[in-house]
């Protein structure tokens, strides 16, 4: 059990660097939904035995990272009519190597960290690796809706580091997160619409209308 | 049962207005919205005067600093409803039920926050609250209203993710068994036992999380665009309740991290954040012209204030109680003042209103004299909680502090009646006529300022020892 939760784990980075080089919208919101369901997994192969807990975790976590929001994503994406790319503010190689950086701090601070219970020594650096990542996205890519993709890694980020704490946080807790991602992507979604039809564009560096 | 009540009827009726197909249109249910925030307030001023037991596990329950926070949104948030309805006469927003549903999820997750004991609970109700407001401020539907939300959708959930990590921290600070996880009463109790570098961590994120919820400087940005933009009773809301909510989240955390004997590390870090928010409001303020954005930046200021206090403990943790309350207060009053102007003139400028003494007579007094309390001048109550600040800078031998504090205290006064006694004095623009003020417009900020006014001659007994219990547990002193 232990092996392939590691193999996920090392697949949730590959995910992480593939979205940071890839060129497509659409490929980007493949690559979330892909890592959605990893982190769906996840709960099954950690938890130290089959809990309603643990398999609610992972139903929710498939249902809302690996379906329901990249539907939504792409159903902006094809709303809007969002054809082009992904247009970064730093390169792709750039941000590719940024990433890369980001993965060997992240094992590098992990390694100093006093670990909670380590049943799975991947889990805190992949964690802290994914976060950096959604930072990286969230702050170098110009379009609105990229930006929610960057925050939905940094949140899957957050929910990773979540699953070391996971026997000792109550399950409503954790429904309670899920439903405010959720809640808080459709919103950004429907904001991202509205950007999209006045200003003709997705690119949030036009919003500069307010300024002091 | 009670306080199962104050935390789920808003939700219920606002998932009935949002559903039910009767509540459809741009009509906004008023009376419903009264309604609530009468039975809200009625059983919350009931919790004043007999005590409840914890509920659900003890996830639930009242203490001085939540009661603080709780009573205080639920008393602006029915003066915002009295408010909408003189509002709803001039303005319409695009979809009734968004806007009631809306402020009806808001006033469940601010109760949510203050009643929570269970320290992710207090995290999914403040998300909540970032979720809840986003709708109204893109009330408008303009360019400059869309660009607002977005900035605050983005900057609020970034923030609010990292206090959701803070969180996490702050349960593997705890290990195995120091009481049940996250549960604020067994974290204080074990406080002793939590592990120091992730208490250090889960406090750093916390802070910086809701701190951005706040809006302490450097993460304020997203506040004078929201402020700015959002309708005027929104930003009310928002600057008097949804802040003082996300400052019971640093507050949370603060209890435990003085508990564990870290007020060494935990203090120093609050001056900063709070010296800072105060040069940066103060730097904004001078030269602004809009009165709204202007305001925004006080905000920033007091909450730095806030945290200041907080950092200095002692008396100062008593002082920033009250501040909580004499801000709150003051905020949702000129927010509201400023609101009547915006509907009468069309602006918040400095540039578009000009002698507003002659035209919305009232409405003007009541802005000069919220210059006044927003600044912290005697008598209102606002002075009494920043003198209580000072006193405390004072006492923790800190005299540079306390001058620097008044200095930029000094700056933002000056900055502030320039804008504010150049709109209501002078002559008012040739043919601008006297508009007639509704009572649903100025009654409710009548009543705050009076609120205001007497908290700076005399605070009641009751609310005293609430106030001195909170600042205990904050691991500071009574007056």
């Amino acid at each position: 059990m232990h092996s392939t939760a590691q193999l996920i784990l090392l697949l949730v980075v590959l995910s992480d660097l593939a979205i940071l080089g890839t060129t497509r919208l659409s490929s980007c919101i493949r690559g979330l939904a892909a890592q959605g369901l990893l982190l769906g997994l996840l709960p099954l192969l950690i938890a130290s035995r089959l809990s309603v807990h643990a398999v609610g975790l992972a139903v929710g976590t498939v249902i809302v990272k690996a379906v329901v929001l990249p539907w939504f994503l792409a159903w902006a994406i094809r709303e809007a009519a969002v054809r082009r790319e992904v247009e970064p503010i730093v390169g792709f190689i750039a941000s590719q190597l940024l990433g890369a950086l980001a993965v060997a701090l992240a094992f590098a601070i992990a390694s100093r960290l006093p670990l909670p219970t380590v049943q799975q020594p991947l889990l805190v650096p992949v964690s802290l690796a994914t976060l950096m990542i959604g930072f990286i996205v969230l702050t170098t890519r110009r379009k609105a809706l990229t930006q929610v993709v960057g925050y939905l890694i940094l949140e899957n980020g957050i929910y990773l580091f979540g699953l070391t704490q996971t026997e000792r946080v109550p399950f409503l807790i954790e429904l309670g997160v899920l439903l405010d991602v959720f809640v808080g992507v459709f919103i950004m979604g429907i904001v991202v619409f509205h950007i999209n039809r006045e200003f003709d564009s997705l690119d949030a560096t036009r919003l500069t209308e307010l300024t002091d | 049962m009670r306080l199962l009540v104050i935390s789920a009827l808003p939700l219920l009726v606002a998932l009935a207005v949002l559903t039910v197909p009767a509540f459809r249109g741009r009509r906004v249910p008023v009376a419903l919205l009264a309604a609530v925030a009468l039975a809200h307030l009625a059983l919350v001023t009931s919790l004043w005067i007999t005590p409840e037991p914890p509920t659900l596990g003890g996830w639930l329950a009242v203490d001085p600093l939540g009661l603080t926070v709780l009573t205080l949104t639920s008393v602006l948030f029915l003066v915002t409803v009295i408010y909408a309805v003189g509002y709803l006469r001039h303005e319409k927003p695009g979809s009734g039920r968004v806007f009631a549903g809306c402020l009806l999820a808001f006033l469940t997750a601010a109760s949510v926050v203050a009643l929570a004991q269970h320290l992710a609970m207090v995290w999914v109700g403040m998300e909540a609250t970032t979720l809840a407001v986003a709708p109204l401020i893109f009330l408008r539907r303009d360019r400059r209203s869309l660009e607002a939300t977005w900035k605050y959708l983005v900057i609020s959930s970034v923030g609010i993710a990292l206090a959701l990590l803070g969180t996490f921290f702050l349960a593997s600070a705890q290990g195995d068994g120091a009481g049940h996880p996250l549960l604020l009463p067994d974290l204080i109790e074990h406080a002793r036992e939590l592990h120091p570098a992730w208490l250090r961590a889960a406090f750093l994120f916390l802070l910086v999380g809701f701190g951005t919820k706040m809006g302490l400087a450097p993460m304020h940005t997203w506040k004078p665009d929201t402020y700015g933009e959002a309708p005027s009773l929104v930003s009310a809301l928002m600057a008097g309740a949804l802040t003082s909510c996300a400052f019971l989240g640093v507050a949370r955390v603060t209890e435990v991290v003085m508990a564990a004997g870290l007020g060494p590390f935990a203090q120093p870090v609050l001056i900063a954040f709070g010296l800072l928010s105060l040069a940066v409001a103060a730097a904004f303020i001078i030269g602004q012209g809009d009165v709204k954005r202007l305001l925004a930046y006080s905000s920033v200021e007091h909450m730095g204030l806030l945290v200041l206090g907080l950092g200095l403990g002692g008396v100062g943790a008593y002082g920033s109680m009250l501040h909580l309350v004499n801000n709150g207060l003051s905020k949702g009053w000129v927010f509201l003042i400023t609101g009547n102007i915006v509907l009468a003139t069309g602006s918040s400028t400095a540039a578009g209103n000009r002698g507003l003494v002659r035209t919305l007579p009232v409405s003007a007094a009541l802005l000069v004299l919220g210059l006044f309390a927003v600044t912290g001048s005697p008598p209102f109550g606002t002075f009494m909680s920043e003198f209580t600040i000072l006193r405390a800078a004072i006492e923790a031998g800190h005299p540079w502090l306390a001058a620097v504090m008044l200095l930029l205290l000094a700056i933002s006064f000056v900055g502030m009646a320039a804008l504010v006694l150049g709109m209501a004095l002078g002559e008012p623009e040739p043919g601008t006529l006297r508009v007639r003020e509704s009572p649903w417009l100025v009654a409710g900020p009548i009543a705050l300022a009076a609120i205001v006014l007497m908290l700076g001659v005399y605070v009641p007994g009751p609310l005293h020892d609430v106030l001195a219990r909170a600042a205990a547990a904050l691991g500071g002193t009574g007056p």
